[in-house]
C-alpha cells in the first residue's frame, strides 16, 4: 500500500472583507486591505487557496491607565502620545492596521468628552495612513455618542468600529452603517454566541462583508486553549458551509500584557522583557494556527517575531 | 478497532462457551467494545490473534523512552483537533547538547536543562529530555557526553548516524531506553540491526518525501523494529505544518500503518526555529528537540503545551481552600470564588491589581466556573458555608463580612442566614474588583 496525500476539500470559504479606503475609494488610507478568502484550514496550502495572508493590527491606547509599567519601559515614552505612537506603528514597526482604543472616554475614569476623542481620531487619521479599527470605552451610553462622532469624522475611510456585543450592538452598528464602515462583532468564547451576534447584525441590516468576528482571545496560560478550540471550530463551521460563520476572525493578543506569569520578575523563567514579548508572540501564533485573519498586538518586537512566523508558514517546501 | 463481525470471522465459531459467553458472536461483540481480552478464548488460532492485534492496535503507536517517573511517552493520539476529544501525550521537549563543545560545556547545559522545571497551575512542567549529538568526529567525546546525559536521569536521545558508534553508546544508557536518532536511507540496514538487537525505539528520517519515509518504515517493521519515531524534513514552518498534518491524517483517518508512529521535530538555533517549536506543540510533533532553550522562551512554550494538551472534557482545577493574596490580617476583606483554574487565576490577578491584602476562599465546584456551578447546584449557600467552616476561616479573619461574586447575588440572604456574616455583593465581572476593594477598604 503506497502513501497517498490525504487531502480534504471544503464546500465553504471565508468571506473577503475590505478594511480601509484609499483616495480612489473616497478615503485617505494608504491601502485598502483584504482579509479572508481562504477555502481551507490555516496554511494548508497543499489542499486549499488562501489569497490573503493574515494581517497584524497594532493597538494604540489613549490613556496610560491600563498600560503596564514594563510595557512603557520597554516600548518607550512614545506610548504617552497616541498620535506619535500611531505614527511609529506605521513608519517603524510595520503594522498593517491601526487599532485605536478610546478608553479615556470612560465616564468612570478620565471621562474625556466626545469632542476630545473625536479630535484625537481626526489627528490620528491625519498623521497615520494605516487602515483603522476604532474601539470605544465600553460604556454603553458614552459609546453610542462617541461612535457616531467617530463614524462621521472618518466618513469614507472604511473603518471598523467596535465592539458590537449581544446586548449593545445597535448604536455602534447604526453608526458604522451610516458612513459605510464595518463593525467588529464580539462574543465571549462561545461558538453559538458568535453565530448569534452575526445573525443579530445581519438582521439589523449590516452587510455580511462589513462584519469581522472577535470570539475573545484568551492569553497564553489564561485559558488560551478555549479560544484556540473556539476559533478552530468557527473556522471549520465556516468551511463546512455555514454562511453566518464565514466572517473573518480578529484576535486581540495584546491581552498577553495582563498575564502575571508573563511579566513577573523571576530569573528562573528568564529575562522578563523577552518573556513578555515571547508571551504575546506565542499567543498570536496560536491564534493564527487556529484560524485568525487579523491579530492585534502591542509590542513591536513581538510583531517582528510574528511577521516572521507568517512568512515562514506561508512558504512551501 | 475492528467491528464485531470482523472479529467474529476470525474466531473459531464453535460456541463452546468457555469464554463465559454463550456464543462466539456474543464474545466478538464484547471484544469490539473492549470489554474482554482475547485471551479468554482458549481456541483462537495464532494467525487470528496476530490479525486481531494488528487491526485493534491504536492508529498511532505509543513509544516510550527513559525510565521511572521521568519516562517520556509519545504517540497514541487519536484526534486531529483537541476539541474532538483530547490530545493525550504532551509534546516532549528536549535540549540538544553537541559533543564538539567539550564535556564541561555539555555538563553545564545538561544541568541547565534539568533545572528548568516549574510548578504551574498545580502541575510540574519541565524540559523532559536531553539529546547528545555527535559532530566532533571523536567517538570519545560522544561517549563521555552520553555518560553525562544518562546520569541526569532524564530520557536521552542518541544523535549519530554512525552505526558503530551508536552500538558503543547503548551500554552507557542504563537504566531506561534511549531514543536512537537516526536511520536514513543511507545507513538503514546497519541501524535497523542495532535497533533490533537492543529493542530501543528508532527515529527514521533523512527524507522529505513521505512516500519514501513510508517505505523505510515498512522495511523497518519487516526487519523486526516496531518502535519507530518519524522525523519530518522541510525548510519552512509551512512545510512542517503540512507534513505533520499529512502524517497525522494518514495515520488517524486512513489507518495507514507505515505512518502510524510518533513524530520528532529537530530545530536549530534561531528565533524562527524557536517559534517552530511552538508550532510543533500545536500541530502534531510528539517530540521537539531544540539546539538552544532560553528560559524566557521555554517557559511560555511550556505554558502553551500545557494549554493545548489540557483535556477539554476535564477543566483544570485548583485545590479548594483558603488562599491569601498579599499578607492579609484578621481585618482584611474575605472573598470567595470557585476552583475552576481560569476563574481562580482571573480573580486573583484582579485582586492583585488592587494591591490590597485579601483572604480568598476557593470553594470546590469540581472545576466549574461561578455561573456554571451555580446553575448546576454545586455552588450553593450550603457549600460556601461548609467551606468556611472546614477552612476555619472565622479564626483567621474576624471581619464578619463576606464579598460574593455579583453573578450569584441571589444567594446573599440564605448565606447570611447560614453563616451570620454580612454579605456584600461584589462586581459581576472580576475586573471590577480593584475598584470595589478600594471602596470597602482594608
Amino acid at each position: 500500500m503506497g502513501f497517498e496525500v490525504p487531502k480534504e476539500r471544503f464546500p465553504g470559504k471565508i468571506r473577503e472583507v475590505a478594511i480601509g479606503a484609499t483616495k480612489e475609494e473616497g478615503g485617505t488610507r494608504r491601502a485598502r486591505l483584504i482579509v479572508g478568502g481562504s477555502n481551507g484550514l490555516p496554511f494548508h496550502k497543499f489542499e486549499s487557496d488562501s489569497p490573503h495572508k493574515p494581517l497584524i493590527a497594532m493597538d494604540v491606547l489613549d490613556t496610560m491607565r491600563v498600560i503596564p509599567e514594563q510595557v512603557v519601559h520597554s516600548m518607550g515614552q512614545v506610548v504617552r502620545d497616541p498620535v506619535e505612537w500611531a505614527k511609529k506603528c506605521e513608519n517603524e514597526w510595520g503594522a498593517d492596521i491601526l487599532l485605536l482604543r478610546l478608553l479615556s472616554a470612560n465616564p468612570e475614569e478620565e471621562n474625556k468628552s466626545v469632542e476630545e476623542c473625536e479630535s484625537l481620531v481626526r489627528q490620528v487619521l491625519k498623521s497615520c495612513s494605516l487602515p483603522m479599527i476604532v474601539y470605544g470605552c465600553g460604556s454603553e451610553e458614552k459609546d453610542a455618542k462617541l461612535m457616531e462622532a467617530v463614524s462621521n469624522a472618518a466618513r469614507g475611510e472604511r473603518l471598523f468600529l467596535g465592539q458590537a456585543e449581544e446586548k449593545v450592538y445597535k448604536s455602534v452598528t447604526a453608526a458604522a452603517m451610516a458612513n459605510g464602515h464595518g463593525v467588529v462583532a464580539f462574543s465571549n468564547l462561545d461558538i453559538n454566541l458568535a453565530k448569534q451576534m452575526n445573525i443579530l447584525l445581519l438582521d439589523f441590516g449590516m452587510k455580511p462583508e462589513s462584519i469581522i468576528m472577535d470570539p475573545l482571545m484568551a492569553a497564553l496560560g489564561m485559558g488560551l486553549e478555549y479560544s484556540y478550540s473556539v476559533i478552530e471550530r468557527l473556522r471549520q463551521g465556516a468551511l463546512l458551509g455555514d454562511p453566518v460563520l464565514q466572517m473573518p476572525i480578529i484576535c486581540d493578543c495584546s491581552c498577553a500584557w495582563t498575564v502575571p506569569d508573563a511579566m513577573e520578575e523571576n530569573p528562573a523563567k528568564g529575562k522578563t522583557e523577552l518573556r513578555g514579548i515571547n508571551w504575546e508572540a506565542i499567543t498570536a501564533y496560536a491564534a493564527l494556527v487556529a484560524g485568525a485573519d487579523i491579530v492585534v498586538m502591542r509590542h513591536p518586537k513581538s510583531v517582528v517575531s510574528l511577521r516572521d512566523c507568517i512568512d515562514d508558514l506561508s512558504r512551501g517546501a | 478497532m475492528p467491528t464485531a463481525m470482523e472479529i467474529y470471522k476470525l474466531l473459531p465459531r464453535k460456541n463452546c462457551g468457555e469464554c463465559k459467553f454463550p456464543t462466539c458472536l456474543a464474545f466478538a461483540m464484547q471484544l469490539a467494545n473492549q470489554k474482554v481480552a482475547l485471551e479468554a478464548c482458549p481456541y483462537v488460532s495464532p494467525e487470528a490473534k496476530a490479525a486481531l492485534e494488528e487491526s485493534g492496535a491504536p492508529p498511532i503507536r505509543l513509544v516510550t523512552i527513559g525510565a521511572g517517573d521521568k519516562i517520556a511517552k509519545m504517540g497514541d493520539e487519536t484526534q486531529l483537533f483537541r476539541h474532538d476529544k483530547t490530545f493525550y501525550h504532551p509534546t516532549i521537549l528536549g535540549l540538544i547538547v553537541d559533543d564538539s563543545q567539550g564535556l564541561p560545556a555539555m555538563k553545564s547545559q545538561i544541568e541547565e536543562a534539568k533545572s528548568m522545571a516549574y510548578e504551574r497551575v498545580g502541575q510540574i512542567i519541565r524540559v523532559d529530555s536531553v539529546a547528545v549529538r555527535h559532530s566532533s568526529g571523536s567517538a570519545q567525546d560522544f561517549l563521555e557526553g552520553v555518560k553525562a546525559a544518562a546520569s541526569s536521569g532524564l530520557p536521552i536521545v542518541l544523535m549519530t548516524e554512525d552505526v558503530k558508534l551508536m552500538g558503543e553508546a547503548l551500554s552507557l544508557c542504563t537504566p531506561g531506553k534511549p531514543l536512537l536518532y537516526r536511520a536514513t536511507p543511507q545507513n538503514l540496514d546497519g541501524m535497523l540491526e542495532v535497533a533490533k538487537a537492543c529493542g530501543f525505539p528508532l527515529v527514521i528520517g533523512g527524507t522529505s518525501n513521505l512516500d519514501e519515509l513510508s517505505q523505510v518504515s515498512e522495511k523497518a517493521k519487516k526487519a523486526g523494529v516496531s518502535d519507530i519515531v518519524l522525523e519530518h524534513a522541510g525548510s519552512s514552518a509551512g512545510t512542517m505544518l503540512e507534513t505533520l498534518t499529512m502524517i497525522r491524517r494518514a495515520a488517524v483517518k486512513k489507518k495507514f500503518r507505515p505512518l502510524g508512529f510518533p513524530t520528532v521535530t529537530v530545530l536549530s538555533k534561531s528565533p524562527r526555529d524557536a517559534m517552530r517549536g511552538a508550532l510543533g506543540v500545536m500541530k502534531y510533533s510528539s517530540m521537539v528537540l531544540m539546539d538552544e532553550m532560553p528560559r524566557e522562551f521555554v517557559y511560555p512554550l511550556m505554558a502553551l503545551r500545557q494549554n493545548i494538551f489540557t483535556d477539554p472534557q476535564v477543566p483544570i482545577q485548583v485545590k479548594a481552600g483558603l488562599y491569601t493574596v498579599g499578607e492579609p490580617t484578621s481585618k482584611s476583606p474575605l472573598l470567595f470564588t470557585t476552583n475552576f483554574s481560569l476563574t481562580y487565576f482571573t480573580v486573583r490577578a484582579d485582586i492583585e491589581k488592587s494591591k490590597m491584602p485579601v483572604w480568598l476562599l476557593v470553594v470546590d465546584t469540581d472545576g466549574q466556573s461561578v455561573m456554571t456551578s451555580f446553575a448546576a447546584g454545586k455552588l450553593t449557600p450550603e457549600s460556601v458555608a461548609k467551606a468556611l467552616e472546614t477552612e476555619k476561616v472565622k479564626e483567621k479573619c474576624s471581619r464578619n463580612e463576606l464579598v460574593i461574586p455579583g453573578q450569584v447575588s441571589r444567594m446573599s440572604g440564605k448565606l447570611n442566614e447560614l453563616t451570620g456574616l454580612k454579605v456584600v455583593v461584589g462586581p459581576r465581572e472580576s475586573s471590577g474588583l480593584p475598584k470595589m476593594l478600594k471602596s470597602i477598604g482594608g
